[in-house]
């Protein structure tokens, strides 16, 4: 991979839901140390566009490449490479967080420090041994993120992620974004909200009917920003 | 191949965790295989059928739907908030992933039969020093077999809307060959006959196992990736 190159791109990318596409042509890039947020309405493809670019769901046509390759070339390191965190927890409601951090640390072959480094990371030890059925929906977002980044990825896929967090667990989960951003990892952040994230977005990004319509550094300011997405979707 | 047996002890180990705290499915399966044994027994008139006619079919139908309900659930943990998605988000074989969730459900039958088999001497009236050794290795050979085309069709099926009614569907048609073969040998095994006798069906067992855990581990990727 070229130092320059971005971590993550989609070229051309469609996707079809029965009749419906829902991606009509999708081009997108990433690099390391971006954090680009891509706003769309309900329905424009985003999510489908996260699960296209982890590999939980297939693009019919059009090119992506994790790290300047095609993730059907080395799966594993693809899948090595990305974190997803998305509307649903991805975790059993019967385990607790840690038996679930742990039981991901051994898929990804990590010891029990890497557990306990994230149950630190995002402040969960209080609620690591109870089962996720019980938690508030707070507590397993946060559990849900600390999934996402057990295995030091260098892309991160996040579907708003700040959502049902209070205010001290969303200042803390954008501090350890940040934290990641200056390592170079890259992050490609769905959100409604993107005042929730300003101080870590480099890029926006506007999804709709099926392509990226907008796609520019961050504006100076959230109302700017605003102005723009609804000048981008016509609304 | 050491990775894919990590990965599998991992999702086996995790699968057994869940049961643990559930005991819900582990329960019924064994409840169920201790009534249907009750059924068999009280229903059979022994001036008509001998116990030992009789008690080859008992055994293998507990077998057969204990295993059911065993199956059925393999996958229902995944199929709640994205779990799957969360499995198949790791950087493991599709192969590895099979392998575990064939060892839990086997492991699970086993207790299953742990309980139902001396239910089923007791209540058949059976030698239990008479040609066991060799049904508990026709025994283990079939959980293997049914174990591994239902752990595939769990899968499949999980997705699906009627996935209970679904599953015994597209798994029984695959479980009538050990089936045979589990009857013809367990029914010589437990009128005294050799080992030897039934070393034709035991070798088909075998196979069956090979051929059908092989090619579990190939089409577990094309059944639960998209």
């Amino acid at each position: 991979m070229q130092p320059d190159a971005p971590v993550l791109e989609v070229r051309g990318l469609t996707r079809r839901y029965g009749r419906a596409r829902v991606l009509k042509g999708v081009d997108l890039a990433v690099q390391p140390g971006e954090v680009v947020a891509l706003l769309g309405p309900n329905g424009a493809g985003k999510t489908t566009l996260l699960r296209v670019l982890a590999g939980l769901a297939r693009a019919e046509d059009g090119v992506v490449l994790v790290r300047g390759r095609h993730p059907a070339a080395d799966p594993l390191a693809a899948r090595r490479a990305i974190g997803l965190v998305e509307h649903r927890s991805l975790l059993y409601g019967e385990l607790t967080p840690r038996e679930n951090l742990a039981f991901t640390a051994r898929l990804f072959g990590l010891d029990g420090a890497a557990v306990a480094a994230a149950v630190e990371r995002l402040d969960i030890g209080k609620h690591a041994d109870l089962p996720v059925a019980s938690l508030s929906r707070g507590m397993v977002q946060r559990t849900s993120v600390a999934r996402a980044l057990l295995h030091s990825p260098s892309i991160l896929l996040l579907d708003e992620p700040f959502s049902g967090l209070d205010a001290p667990s969303a200042a803390r989960l954008v501090s350890l974004l940040g934290a990641r951003r200056a390592e170079g990892v890259a992050v490609l952040l769905v959100t409604h909200q993107p005042e929730e994230a300003w101080s870590l977005i480099t890029r926006v990004a506007v999804l709709h009917g099926g392509r990226v319509v907008v796609d520019r550094p961050r504006p100076s300011t959230p109302a700017e920003t605003s102005r723009l997405y609804h000048e981008a979707i016509g609304g | 191949m050491g990775d894919a047996i990590r990965v599998a002890l991992a999702v086996a180990g995790k699968d057994l965790q869940l049961e643990l705290r559930r005991r819900t499915a582990l329960l019924a399966a064994t409840v169920f295989a201790a009534l249907v044994l009750v059924v068999f027994n009280f229903a059979r008139d022994p001036t008509a059928i001998s116990a030992l006619d009789l008690a080859p079919s008992a055994l293998w139908i507990t077998l057969v739907f204990s295993s059911e309900v065993a199956l059925n659930r393999a996958f229902h943990a995944e199929a709640e908030h994205g779990a799957l998605d969360g499995l198949l988000l790791a950087p493991a074989s599709r192969g590895g992933l099979y392998l575990g969730k064939c060892l839990a459900n086997l492991i699970f039958v086993g207790v299953v039969l742990l309980v139902a088999v001396p239910l089923f001497i007791l209540f058949f009236n059976l030698d239990p020093t008479t040609g066991w050794t060799g049904v508990a290795a026709v025994l283990v050979l079939a959980a293997v077999g049914i174990v591994a085309v239902g752990t595939l069709f769990s899968a499949m099926a999980v997705r699906t809307r009627f996935a209970e009614l679904l599953l015994p569907l597209l798994h029984l048609p695959f479980v009538v060959p050990i089936l045979i073969a589990g009857v013809q040998a367990s029914t010589r095994l437990l009128a005294g006959r050799p080992l030897s006798e039934v070393g034709g069906w035991l070798r088909f067992l075998v196979v069956y196992d090979i051929v059908f855990l092989t090619l579990g581990s190939l089409a577990f990727s094309t059944v639960v990736d998209e």
